[in-house]
């Protein structure tokens, strides 16, 4: 034993001992190499697939022409652009005439309450994202709102858990498509007012999409409660805590880590599943945009798809990165959450 | 977004009131249209050249003039579309003329549809593969030039089933629907060249319409069809443009006839609307008659000087969206065969002219023929049977109302639209039949005795 603390004391003046040269050295290397790891080589990737996919895009030849490489891509981000803004400005006249008429109806009838009426004019790509993403976040939401407590209860119940985790098992699996249909029928039959607060399709898309981002949630969580250590359940024994603060000071935020590993799985799986539920269903959104394209077969289709897909992608990147920084946030063990 | 659209709270409509006061100021206006009992409409339409009237109509601010705010909507195929009326999630849609006599008949989904406008004529088109082209060709006589003579008949298609059935291959071929046009176009053309098509046997369950076939027909839809031929799944398909066009350009494919060759101004496409929403909103049907009438004039107005502008329209994604040399090929009076073989076909797209959009009662007579035919409708019926069923589905009551209301407000006049007080809604026999067999729908049964293929009276499967 005091063998080896001598030597880690020795250790200790060796270090202390280097040259202020050596340190500057030292960090500049380590800057230089996050440097390298942060910037330099993705750079480099990005590079090489741009590369490789404009080398074979040119040798691929479709019945629409040939597979766009990034220059069509390009070009159709900024017509896609374009449309937005054109569609914008047919909107503001359309409003106006729609006003015009009503006070134009008003006169011939002082009755007469005039209404303005949204724009009845196509999404546009832009439309389409943001649909796409107020949809999924709902459908996240809901998915939540189930899925954390009942993953709590199943935690912290080990009978409750072992009734109920068959059917998690069996349902996780099942992909958005097989739902689809069965979510459709349901909501037109059950979901029928003269005046709805939201169309059908928005409830089919945001039912599909909680339904597949439930269980990952559920599952993470109910891991994250039952595997919390015995010392704090002890403690909270000790304290004799009522349920509800036992759960709030000590089930919650030692098992915030699993649950929000459990929420960014789900997140990533509730857009991927949102994607496939507009093309089949044709609800709005980045889905529909990508099938009408596939439908049109213009020769422009194909570079539009693709631009959608990366759009889509970055959207999924970005949605992963933000709930990372709320799980920084909200857990107390910063290491927990790693990339 | 369709969810931030419907959020708005709706408003009960003033039109009676609004009626009343109108009819006390303008005494001379007695018949004056009121306003739209619905304003908020929602229609579909399958990506087809011939759903251009509703575009138009909307681009061309002919809805707003009426008062109506119209969103527009693709759907996935008929069956969705025909659904999406039925319950409500649409107002009306672009349907096949023989949807809503279907669907009012009970065939399929059993629904009351009517229908007060009829689309257009022609617009179809049959093509098949490279491969079968190949093999057709030497079978097809010749011009002084070496192109082929037209209108090509199903004849010289025979041989070539017949050799791959001798193979063991069968011959497959697409269509869009059972009830639709194309299906119908496509048997009459097989038909015609001793080619059988097959037959339907409802009431033993078989809806497949491929007994005794020679040539199976499946469905596809329209957007579909260029890519389950490339794909080798069918050998040739029946639709509408700019599918055909689109074979052409991508180099998989040959159109070989015209519906236009097989019956010289066929009905094509109706606007399609449930029974219960014309009752239900009465001027809000007459008013949207009235934009369709009005954009189908624009689309021949002139003899078709519109049709680029409409082309243009078109191409946008939100409607057909295919390129717009594609969609121009057929719209603007030619039509491309084999690849440069461009000919002038200029009745090929008929929008307002010939009366086009007046709802025959014999066009829906001549549909219920062909159903009988092949055995959709599986039992005889009488003469009074179909007139019958016609009279319910083909409303030129509709027509008639909105097309005086147009006259009187000068914005077409008279000669555009059919005599009123002397049409009967049945047109004279008719006779350019690829077959040469002469129509009457007046008298359907005994059509029907004039096949040489297809079920006749007393017939049941």
């Amino acid at each position: 034993m005091i063998d080896e603390e001598s030597r880690m004391s020795l250790t200790t003046v060796n270090l202390s001992q280097l040259t202020i040269t050596e340190q500057v050295v030292k960090v500049s290397k380590s800057i230089l190499s996050t440097i390298t790891n942060v910037m330099l080589l993705p750079v480099i990737g990005i590079t090489i697939f741009l590369f490789l996919w404009s080398i074979s895009a040119q040798s691929i030849h479709t019945s629409l022409g040939t597979f766009p490489g990034p220059n069509a891509v390009v070009q159709q981000f900024s017509s896609l652009y374009e449309e937005h803004v054109v569609e914008r400005e047919k909107a503001v006249a359309f409003y106006q005439r729609q006003e015009k008429r009503n006070l134009a109806k008003q006169e011939k009838n002082p009755n007469y309450v005039g209404k303005i009426r949204a724009y009845t004019g196509k999404e546009t790509f832009v439309d389409q994202i943001i649909t796409s993403l107020f949809t999924v976040t709902c459908g996240f939401l809901v998915a939540a709102i189930i899925a954390i407590p009942l993953g709590i209860w199943m935690g912290l119940n080990k009978r409750l858990n072992s009734a109920i985790n068959p059917i998690v098992q069996i349902f996780k699996p099942v992909s958005p498509l097989a739902w689809l249909p069965l979510v459709t029928m349901v909501v037109s039959a059950l979901y029928v007012s003269d005046d709805p607060m939201v169309s059908k399709s928005f409830l089919t898309s945001l039912i599909t999409v909680s339904l597949c981002s439930l269980w990952p949630m559920v599952i993470n969580t109910s891991i994250g409660v039952s595997s919390i250590d015995s010392d704090l359940l002890n403690v909270s024994k000790v304290l004799r805590l009522p349920t509800f603060t036992h759960i709030q000071k000590i089930v919650l935020p030692a098992s915030v880590p699993m649950i929000f590993t459990g929420m960014r799985l789900s997140f990533g799986v509730a857009w991927m599943v949102l994607i496939a539920a507009e093309m089949l269903a044709q609800n709005p959104g980045l889905g529909k945009f990508v099938w009408d394209e596939f439908q049109n077969g213009s020769s422009d289709s194909l570079a539009r798809i693709m631009a959608a897909v990366i759009v889509i992608g970055f959207i999924g990147f970005l949605l992963d990165r933000a709930m990372l920084g709320l799980q920084r946030k909200v857990s107390w063990d910063k290491s927990s959450a790693s990339v | 977004m369709n969810w931030k659209k419907t959020i708005t709270s709706s408003l009960k409509s003033l039109s009676l009131s609004l009626a009343l006061v109108c009819a006390g100021t303008y005494i001379a206006h007695a018949q004056t249209l009121g306003e739209p009992e619905k304003e908020e409409l929602k229609f579909g339409f399958i990506k087809l050249t011939d759903m251009a009237p509703i575009a138009i109509a909307y681009e061309n601010g002919y809805f707003e003039d009426e008062g109506l705010y119209v969103t527009i909507e693709a759907q996935a195929n008929w069956k969705v579309l025909l659904n999406g009326v039925i319950d409500g999630t649409l107002d009306g849609a672009h349907m096949l003329a023989g949807q809503p006599i279907a669907a009012t008949m009970g065939y399929g989904t059993k629904a009351h549809i009517i229908t007060p406008f009829s689309m257009d004529l022609n617009g179809n088109a049959i093509t098949v593969s490279n491969d079968i082209w190949k093999k057709m060709k030497p079978n097809i006589p010749k011009m002084a030039d070496g192109r082929p003579v037209h209108p090509i008949k199903a004849d010289s298609l025979k041989p070539v089933i017949e050799s791959l059935s001798s193979e063991g291959k069968p011959f497959k071929m697409g269509m869009v629907f059972p009830v639709s046009t194309h299906n119908y176009e496509l048997r009459y053309w097989l038909a015609a060249g001793g080619i059988h098509p097959g037959y339907y046997a409802p009431h033993k369950g078989d809806n497949s319409g491929q007994i005794d076939a020679q040539a199976l027909l499946s469905v596809t839809p329209p957007p579909q069809m260029p890519s389950t031929m490339e794909a080798g799944t069918i050998h040739g398909y029946c639709v509408g443009e700019p599918w055909n066009q689109q074979a052409v350009f991508k180099g998989i494919g040959v159109p070989v006839v015209t519906d236009y060759e097989i019956w010289k101004n066929n009905p094509e496409k109706v606007f399609g609307i449930t029974a219960a929403f014309a009752e239900k909103y009465p001027n809000t049907t007459i008013r949207l008659t009235r934009a369709l009438i009005r954009a189908a004039k624009w689309l021949d107005d002139n003899s078709n000087a519109n049709r680029p502008a409409a082309v243009k329209i078109l191409s946008q994604s939100n409607y057909v969206g295919a390129d717009y040399d594609v969609i121009a090929n057929s719209m603007t009076g030619t039509f491309e065969y084999e690849k440069g073989d461009k000919r002038a076909v200029p009745d090929f797209n008929v929008f307002f002219r010939y009366n086009a959009t007046f709802p025959y009662y014999s066009d829906a007579i001549w549909y219920l023929t062909q159903m009988r035919r092949w055995g959709q409708i599986s039992d005889d019926k009488s003469d009074q049977w179909y007139k019958d069923l016609a009279a319910k589905v083909y409303r030129p009551d509709i027509y008639e109302k909105a097309a005086k209301s147009l006259i009187e407000d000068e914005l077409i006049s008279a000669n555009n639209f059919p005599d009123f007080t002397n049409e009967t809604g049945f047109k004279a026999p008719q006779q350019h039949f690829i077959d040469d067999i002469v129509y009457d729908g007046n008298q359907p049964n005994a059509y029907l005795e004039k096949f040489k293929l297809g079920l006749k009276k007393g017939d049941k499967l």
